[in-house]
């Protein structure tokens, strides 16, 4: 009788585990998928706003003023953060290399390396951080506070249509000076690097351009330049919706700018990787080495 | 047509929750062309949302909203965004764009809708606006940041005014005023709608006292339905208890 009934202990306690362990795994599923649905759910919502912005920068009235409004905000304020930032990746970029060549004598191809990495990578990479913090941060609080403050509501009754007249021309201007900020960015670092290498390490300044004229080709740059005019409009995507649709006050308008420029800057690192790819594929469809 | 009143809501009901819960629970009213109407009500009956609806800001869960001769909810959003130029609203923080200064708040609805119109004969508009709500021309050059509350409010009425609009909204207007700068906005309103005959005024308030004095028609909402709409006589004469209890304490406190 004890060992019929130690058995059905056994057989209760192992009908429990799995009980739990069901639970367990279906607690997990119910999450995955309202995660899922959530992110899709978000997903779709920031596509349907992207495409709405986009067909009202063709509509009337124009926004050219707003748009270059923008771009000096976005462009021409941003220039001394992105050569400051641009100098020193230059000067330690081509310092860590010049170490690692160092070792097997090929110093003579610190400058080529640097203006691979720089032109397709770090240059496009490093302004899209910089600028979606910079102005990408501003523009989520900017609509977040004019959110709260009913000032869009009253752009509303005014009819105006706010998503031409405050997101769309923020899209356009980061589009086009995210490019030129690149470009900047990419100048200023190898002049860095030419610091460095010349000047500082007395490596021979002919051979220095010469290997990178040897080595790059506009296609390089103009790799990092299509990379970062995406950049521009994803973060301006993200911050702008972030901000747009701001709840809460003043709490609201925190985390709006908290999530859109944190969401922004993981979006440039993930999309880096997979522009990075498709560039690769369409320069070998296309036959380019 | 230009007999129909302004506002006509009908059987309007609104839920955020896939109807779950209502928020407006079937609201049926006039609102007459040319009237000063009073929206009251306990805070979190609907005011605001009702408001939004008259504006064409949320479109009801089911029934419909007339405004003008025009249902709301037939229009495409294009023809809402220009249909929305016949109203003018003064929100209850003014909601001026704070890197304007007061003329250049005034002149924007003049710079979005009257695109045959010079900048000077924008200015000259946006002048006579300001003067028009007793603004003194030297606070014309500052920033909304720069100048008193009082004279936000009388800002965002001159911008509410640029388009000479059909309907003025006035939402919570005087919420968190002194009693003196209450009564200013008060008599600006009053004023504003005596100057305009015509023009429909709907002002969504906490200031029973004013909006006795100044309506011609108040409508009390209550849990998402119209209590009573009527003259202030009629709120006074009214057997309903809870538009008793309400009208004599609002009155008392103020």
């Amino acid at each position: 009788m004890s060992g019929f009934l130690a058995s059905t202990r056994e057989v209760g306690l192992e009908l429990t585990l799995i009980d739990r362990t069901l639970g367990g795994v279906s607690w997990i599923g119910a999450w995955v998928i309202k995660f899922a649905k959530g992110v899709i759910e978000e997903a779709g919502k920031i596509g349907l706003f992207f495409f709405e912005s986009i067909r009202l920068i063709f509509d009337k009235p124009s926004r050219f003023t707003e748009i270059i409004r923008h771009m000096e905000f976005v462009g021409n304020q941003s220039i001394g953060i992105i050569c400051l930032t641009g100098l020193f990746t230059g000067l330690a970029l081509s310092f860590q290399i010049y170490l690692g060549f160092k070792m097997f004598n090929a110093v003579n191809m610190v400058g080529p390396v640097v203006a691979l990495g720089i032109t397709r990578e770090l240059g496009p990479v490093l302004t899209g951080l910089i600028v979606a913090a910079r102005a990408g941060g501003a523009m989520a609080a900017r609509l977040g506070t004019m959110r709260v403050n009913e000032q869009i509501d009253a752009l509303d009754v005014m009819g105006v249509n706010t998503k031409q007249y405050l997101i769309s021309p923020r899209i356009v201007a980061a589009f086009i000076c995210m490019p030129l900020l690149t470009a900047v960015f990419d100048f200023v670092a190898m002049v860095g690097s030419w610091i460095l290498c010349v000047r500082l390490l007395q490596m021979d300044e002919a051979v220095f351009w010469q290997k990178i004229r040897d080595m790059i080709d506009v296609k390089h740059i103009n790799e990092g330049l299509l990379k970062s005019a995406v950049f521009g409009i994803f973060f301006a995507l993200i911050c702008t919706y972030r901000g747009f649709n701001t709840t809460g006050g003043a709490k609201g308008v925190g985390d709006a700018t908290n999530q859109g420029v944190v969401q922004s800057m993981v979006a440039i690192i993930i999309l880096d990787y997979f522009l990075t790819n498709l560039i690769r594929f369409y320069y070998n469809m296309m036959g380019i080495s | 047509m230009m007999n129909e009143p302004a506002v006509v809501m009908k059987d309007v009901m609104k839920s955020f929750d896939g109807g779950k819960d209502y928020v407006l629970k079937g609201i049926n009213m006039e609102i007459p062309r040319g009237s000063l109407t009073a929206i009251i009500g306990f805070s979190g009956t609907g005011k605001s949302v009702m408001l939004k609806h008259l504006l064409g800001l949320y479109k009801p869960t089911s029934g419909s909203v007339r405004v003008l001769g025009t249902d709301l909810s037939k229009l495409s959003p294009d023809q809402l965004t220009k249909f929305r130029c016949r109203f003018g609203v003064l929100f209850q923080s003014a909601a001026l764009f704070d890197d304007n200064t007061v003329l250049e708040n005034v002149c924007f609805p003049l710079y979005e809708h009257r695109r045959d119109l010079k900048e000077a004969q924008v200015v000259r508009i946006a002048e006579q606006k300001l003067e028009e709500v007793g603004l003194d021309p030297k606070h014309f050059g500052k920033l909304p940041s720069q100048i008193s509350g009082g004279m936000q409010k009388r800002t965002g009425l001159a911008r509410a005014l640029a388009l000479d609009p059909e309907i003025l909204i006035y939402d919570e207007p005087t919420t968190g005023l002194d009693p003196i700068l209450t009564e200013m906005v008060d008599n600006l309103i009053l004023s504003t709608h005596k100057s305009r005959p015509g023009t429909t005024s709907i002002m969504v308030s906490h200031d029973l006292s004013a909006a006795f004095r100044i309506a011609d028609h108040i409508v009390m909402l209550d849990s998402g339905k119209v209590l009573l709409f009527g003259t202030p006589e009629d709120f006074f004469k009214t057997d309903i208890e809870l538009v008793k209890k309400f009208v004599n304490k609002g009155m008392k406190h103020q």
